[in-house]
């Protein structure tokens, strides 16, 4: 089948999908845009984080067909130009990267939270961070990434 | 190389200079990755991004049964779906279907056998995953089901299957020091077992190999040791090395995961079979059949001490199920014979270590390798002997600490720092979480907004631990490393350019390598190109060894392009060698005057050197007595864990893990810290809810639906107090940083556990049902 | 397989009546797990995400709340944790919250998983489901009835979750759950607990420890009948354990990889007895 949904402003088309591929399939395979990772596909590590119509999901969990006509933005569209998003850069400059096998999913997901809540108490970044798995962290430096990225946004 | 570079679709391309050059940093100063823009905008390509025009998916068919006999595979409807373009068995395998890390020992296909559950018997090439899936269903299997060994307990009786015809046994470490027959006033004991822990590196097995046009093939893969994985394909292919080239793709971590091969010889048949690129990548619930997992362990402990607790014995039972093929089991086995016993003097000591083959899933290294498993058996005893002699836990231990000079079991003298009394000291004095709230947020509380406890049946415990850890490959294992290290001027620009085969797996090793040959050469732009096996081998990025080993291959190449610089350089300016220096683009004097531009000594030319660097010979031990010096360096580290348990209902809310760590010399500090907490948290997942649960040779949790890794929520605070006691005998005086924490954090956890709960608990993980017993 | 997208209800229905082999999926949350792990390969799927009847929420005149099936537990938290806090508490505990903004109540009882979060809330407040069919129309089941089996429910194959009915809560309400991780983890054991102080009435929930989510009967009765609802005394000790041990007795749970039977039982007790408390507590305070 067709699929037509709008990726990071774009107007995307892919054919041929088989109706059981996952959004996150499209993206990666059809799509060229493989930053949304494939690291357990049920839901359970928050890797693939996208927006979908504004909100962060699993990509995983949306039937490519789900998302016609729906506007997706992925890890990819939240830099602007060569310009880091303050929560990516906080990342960067935080140490929250380390294989990095996360980061594209923490990177929407804390975005989110600091566009709803932008000074967020670690008990909420916790809650709001918690659908995303981190292997190598301990998570420690992603909450400095978070802090950093809201102490520097409410600068601004 | 002849074939086309593989690439993410989109303009992803990886230019390892584009963050290198805005970060800087020398070694000891907080130098930032630089892979880290292209990690946080989603442009690094791990393994499963690979893409390739062309290309086809492989699918393995994999063994329901963990134990059984092939009569006869039957692929011909496979090969009638429309889309598939390969089916290979057994049969199709060119060299010798055989492969391992230590012992060829693991068929690459299964031919009259599967072992255990999950391995791979055939393997599927198709335009899409789904067709190749569907194929894969429609290959017939014709299995006589055999019984299967799953106990390992049982894997020695002289009645249990055999699972190779070798026999069960993979090694039995013995280990006899001091008094063969010792008393002790004061003896405690006790038996522990520690359930199967996974990796579970959250980036999936994956590679894509590319058929080339002289014969051979080109394979893009996440691993650990490219030299080692090559060497096991070309046996298996059946081709000289200079056909198989391997490039480092991105790697999701590997934690010991991936020093086994997983797809690398699949996807390899398959491109050469099918003539065109072949990407593999495992799902979530085949990665789990995929990799190699933690041994878990039976073991049996008993101390002697005097009456004020000075030990004066410690005898240990352990057994390693190592699955059913050979893997790192041997090792692994090592390890928990050589440094059983933890950090601590022992006058007399008798190990018996095995590691057995059984039918449960294959298992092999896992960070901490073979010591964890011992750690949560020698620290449950010594808070045994603490309270039977009746000392605190830490001045147990601090007794009892190995010290600088000492000898540890196996004879060797520790000739570096043995801080162990001030780890604990100085861990023990780092400020304590405050009390529970009196309304506790419930995400503070055990079971967290689950809304089990408003308070009610919590109570905080707290549990140290201290262990050691061995760095880098012992017992006699040539461990080295080669750096390729380039200079030259571009555009008016000092460049160094790093070039080894040492995987990059998230620790920051390309980080690292680009703070020492800034250090060494005066620049700012250094360079470090993708590993692949065009330069020599660097060793497997495991053993907590690469800063030490390819950090000494890099200062050693780096070192020997500046002498002939150098050489150069004091020709050119009329000067001796000795007093000169380089310092960015400029050759310098004794006093920093400048003497010359680089660009005025080298002009176009590069100056390039290649070095091996090996560190101090290690031995084998003895084989009757275990006596040697069979490692080249120890770290160690300590832990405290503050816990509150609801003991009513199991649920434990870790509050703070904090460490003290010494690592000789921080080259990074601040990626030093992140490697603590990142290793003190997988040691709590282990001791709290980290289990591969295997019944009867399946797994029955095969997903992270019910193998739970610590959330954001689980994790506590963690305040690490970093050491730095150089060790003479290594370059900067590094210490291995990645292992340590994970060894002695899970054994501060559950020791936390008890002191809440009063329960002794000798199983980990600790579930629900332990904590409460019932 | 093919992919139905329906953009109306009576769409939906008509596709469901025509084609009882495709597999319904909402926020793709249990759905698209089957489909990525290859335990599931329908014939088709019919998304109802495209019908803006199940959207949406209303409530009734008699202040029965009508949540369409499609609204999702991040709604729930957001929208309707004033009227309906247990099954708000509940949401909170789903997945993560990646999962709350797709997953919904009426897809959770269309998986009828035992251990699904909001089956509790909704048993302990007397829900009914409201399914529909384009040849007979609607028809309501209580919540209770629904759950068949271990993932079976009462649906017809041409019927689809119109929405669930829920009372708006007319006293405190309790959701506990036991898992063995602080996040995004499913449920060992759950417990629901309502208390209509209007009707001097008591609604309980059971989770992850039968083969269907149930209610403690027995227990709702005897707790009822024991308290003190004109002088609301605190709660004795005693009470509070006895009806724990009703609320376990009604279980009938099994051992499996996230935890044994007995446990189960044992979790059931202390959270039934500890949701008693703090629900009794807060009708206290509010009088």
């Amino acid at each position: 089948m067709r699929v037509t949904t709008t990726v990071n402003g774009t107007e995307r088309t892919a054919d041929d999908v088989w109706p059981g591929e996952s959004l996150l399939y499209l993206l990666r395979e059809r799509l060229g845009l493989p930053g949304a990772k494939n690291a357990c596909e049920q839901g359970e590590c928050g890797s693939c984080t996208v927006y979908l119509d504004g909100e962060p999901v699993c990509a995983c969990l949306v039937a490519a067909g789900q998302a016609t006509g729906r506007e997706v933005t992925t890890v990819e569209g939240l830099a602007d130009g060569t310009a880091l998003h303050p929560v990516q850069e906080a990342f960067v400059d935080a140490g929250a990267v380390q294989c990095g096998f996360c980061t594209p999913g923490l990177v929407v997901a804390a975005h989110d939270l600091l566009a709803r809540v932008p000074e967020p108490s670690d008990p909420e970044i916790r809650e709001a961070l918690a659908g995303n798995l981190c292997r190598c962290t301990g998570y420690e430096k992603i909450l400095d990434a978070v802090r950093l990225a809201a102490r520097r946004q409410a600068a601004q | 190389m002849t074939t086309t570079e593989p690439t993410t679709t989109e303009p992803t391309t990886t230019e390892p200079t584009r963050t290198g050059a805005r970060t800087g940093g020398r070694i000891g100063e907080d130098a930032q990755r630089p892979d880290g823009t292209l990690k946080v905008t989603g442009e690094f390509a791990y393994s499963s991004d690979l893409w390739h025009d062309d290309m086809v998916w492989g699918v393995t068919l994999r063994s329901p049964h963990p134990s059984a006999r092939i009569r006869r595979v039957d692929v011909s409807e496979a090969l009638t779906v429309p889309g598939v373009s390969a089916v290979l068995t057994a049969d199709d395998v060119p060299g010798e279907n055989a492969y391992g890390l230590e012992h060829a020992d693991q068929p690459v296909l299964a031919g009259e056998f599967v072992r255990y559950e999950g391995e791979p018997v055939a393997l599927v090439a198709a335009d899409h995953p789904e067709t190749a899936r569907r194929a894969a269903a429609r290959i017939r299997v014709d299995y006589e089901v055999l019984p299967a060994l799953t106990d390992p307990r049982r894997a020695l009786d002289d009645d249990a299957p055999q699972v190779h015809p070798g026999g069960n046994l993979v090694r039995h470490l013995r280990l006899r020091r001091g008094d063969p027959a010792p008393t002790a006033p004061v003896v405690v004991s006790l038996d522990f077992e520690v359930g199967m822990q996974d990796q579970a590196f959250l980036g999936p097995e994956s590679g894509l190999a590319v058929p080339a046009e002289d014969g051979g093939v080109d394979l893009y893969v996440a691993t650990q040791w490219l030299h080692v994985d090559q060497r096991q394909i070309c046996l298996a292919l059946g081709m000289p090395p200079d056909k198989v080239r391997l490039t480092l793709a991105g790697v999701g971590g590997a934690f010991g995961g991936r020093e086994d091969l997983s797809v690398h010889v699949h996807a390899c048949l398959l491109a050469l079979r099918t003539g065109r690129p072949v990407k593999m990548s495992y799902g979530r619930e085949e990665s789990f059949y995929g990799h190699v997992h933690r041994h878990p362990a039976w073991m049996t402990y008993e101390f002697g001490a005097e009456p004020d607790g000075t030990l004066v014995y410690g005898k240990v039972h352990t057994l390693l199920d190592g699955g059913a093929y050979a893997s790192s089991t041997a090792a692994v086995v090592g390890n928990a014979g050589t440094l059983g016993l933890g950090p601590y003097r022992f006058p007399s000591v008798s190990v018996d270590a095995y590691g057995v083959f059984t039918n449960n899933p294959p298992c092999g290294a896992m960070r901490g390798f073979g010591c964890v498993q011992a750690a949560y058996a020698h620290e449950a005893l010594m808070d045994e002997l603490a309270a039977a002699v009746g000392v605190d836990p830490v001045e147990i231990r601090r007794r009892n600490g190995v010290q600088e000079g000492d000898r540890n079991i196996t004879g060797q003298v520790i000739d570096s720092a043995a801080p162990v009394a001030e780890l604990l000291e100085r861990v023990a004095a780092l400020p304590l979480p405050p009390p529970p709230a009196e309304r506790p947020d419930l995400r503070d509380l055990p079971g967290a907004v689950g809304n089990t406890t408003h308070g009610e049946g919590v109570r905080r415990g707290v549990g140290y631990s201290v262990t050691y850890k061995n760095v880098g490959f012992s017992e006699g294992f040539d461990d080295y490393s080669t750096a390729r290290v380039r200079l030259q001027v571009t555009g008016g620009e000092a460049v160094a350019t790093v070039h080894t085969a040492a995987a990059e797996v998230g620790q920051g090793l390309v980080t690292v390598q680009q703070q020492i040959a800034r250090t060494e050469l005066g620049v700012q732009q250094v360079v470090v190109v993708p590993a692949d096996t065009t330069v020599g081998s660097a060793g497997s990025t495991s053993a907590s060894r690469q800063t030490h080993v390819t950090g000494g291959a890099v200062k050693a190449a780096c070192e020997a392009v500046r002498t002939a610089v150098l050489q150069r350089a004091a020709v050119a300016v009329g000067r001796p060698v000795a007093g000169l220096a380089l310092d960015g683009d400029k050759v310098v004097g004794p006093g920093g005057e400048v003497l010359a531009g680089l660009a005025d000594v080298l002009g176009e030319d590069a100056v390039e050197e290649t070095v091996e660097w090996r560190h101090r010979p290690t031995h084998a031990i003895d084989p009757e007595t275990g006596q040697g010096d069979a490692h080249v360096q120890f770290a160690f580290s300590a832990h405290r864990a503050v816990v509150d348990v609801d003991t009513e209902l199991g649920l434990v809310k870790v509050v703070a893990l904090d460490t003290a760590q010494d690592v000789g010399k921080a080259i990074n500090p601040d990626a030093v810290v992140g490697q603590i907490h990142g290793g003190s948290a997988q040691g709590m997942g282990l001791a709290l809810m980290e289990e591969v649960v295997v019944t009867d040779g399946h797994v029955r949790n095969p997903s992270f639906t019910d193998y739970l890794l610590p959330t954001i929520l689980d994790v506590p605070p963690m305040q690490v107090e970093v050491l730095e006691y150089a060790d003479p005998h290594a370059p900067y005086g590094v210490r291995g940083v990645g292992e340590p924490p994970t060894i002695s954090s899970g054994p501060a956890v559950a020791a936390a556990v008890r002191a809440a709960c009063g329960r002794p608990l000798r199983r980990v993980p600790i579930r629900p049902e332990h904590v409460t017993g019932i | 397989m093919d992919f139905l997208q329906p953009s109306s209800w009576d769409d939906a229905l008509a596709a469901r009546a025509e084609r009882h082999d495709a597999l319904p999926i909402a926020g793709g949350t249990d759905v698209m797990v089957e489909l990525n792990f290859d335990r599931r390969r329908p014939a088709a799927l019919l998304d109802l995400t495209r019908v803006p009847e199940l959207s949406e929420w209303s409530v009734a005149p008699d202040g029965t709340v009508r949540l369409g099936a499609g609204v999702s537990y991040g709604r729930v938290i957001a929208e309707l944790g004033d009227r309906l806090p247990g099954l708000a508490m509940a949401a909170r505990t789903v997945g993560s919250p990646q999962i709350r903004v797709r997953g919904t109540v009426g897809g959770n009882l269309g998986s009828a998983s035992p251990a699904g979060d909001a089956h509790p809330p909704l048993l302990a407040a007397r829900a009914e489901v409201e399914v529909a069919s384009a040849a007979r129309g609607t028809r309501r089941v209580p919540v209770a009835e629904f759950f068949t089996g271990v993932k079976r429910n009462a649906l017809a194959p041409d019927e689809l979750i119109a929405a669930v009915h829920v009372p708006t809560a007319a006293g405190p309400q309790q959701f506990c759950k036991v898992g063995t991780r602080n996040a995004m983890v499913i449920s060992v054991s759950a417990f629901a607990l309502a208390l209509h102080p209007d009707r001097r009435a008591v609604g309980t929930g059971i989770g992850s420890a039968a083969p269907t989510p149930r209610r403690a009967p027995d227990a709702e009765e005897f707790l009822a009948g024991e308290l003190d609802w004109d002088r609301r005394p605190a709660l004795p000790e005693g009470l509070a354990r006895a009806f724990g041990e009703r609320v376990a007795a009604a279980a009938s749970p099994i051992d499996d990889v996230r935890g044994t039977a007995a446990y189960r039982r044992h979790s059931l007790a202390v959270l039934a007895r500890r949701a008693a408390t703090w629900a009794w507590d807060d009708l206290r305070r509010a009088a």
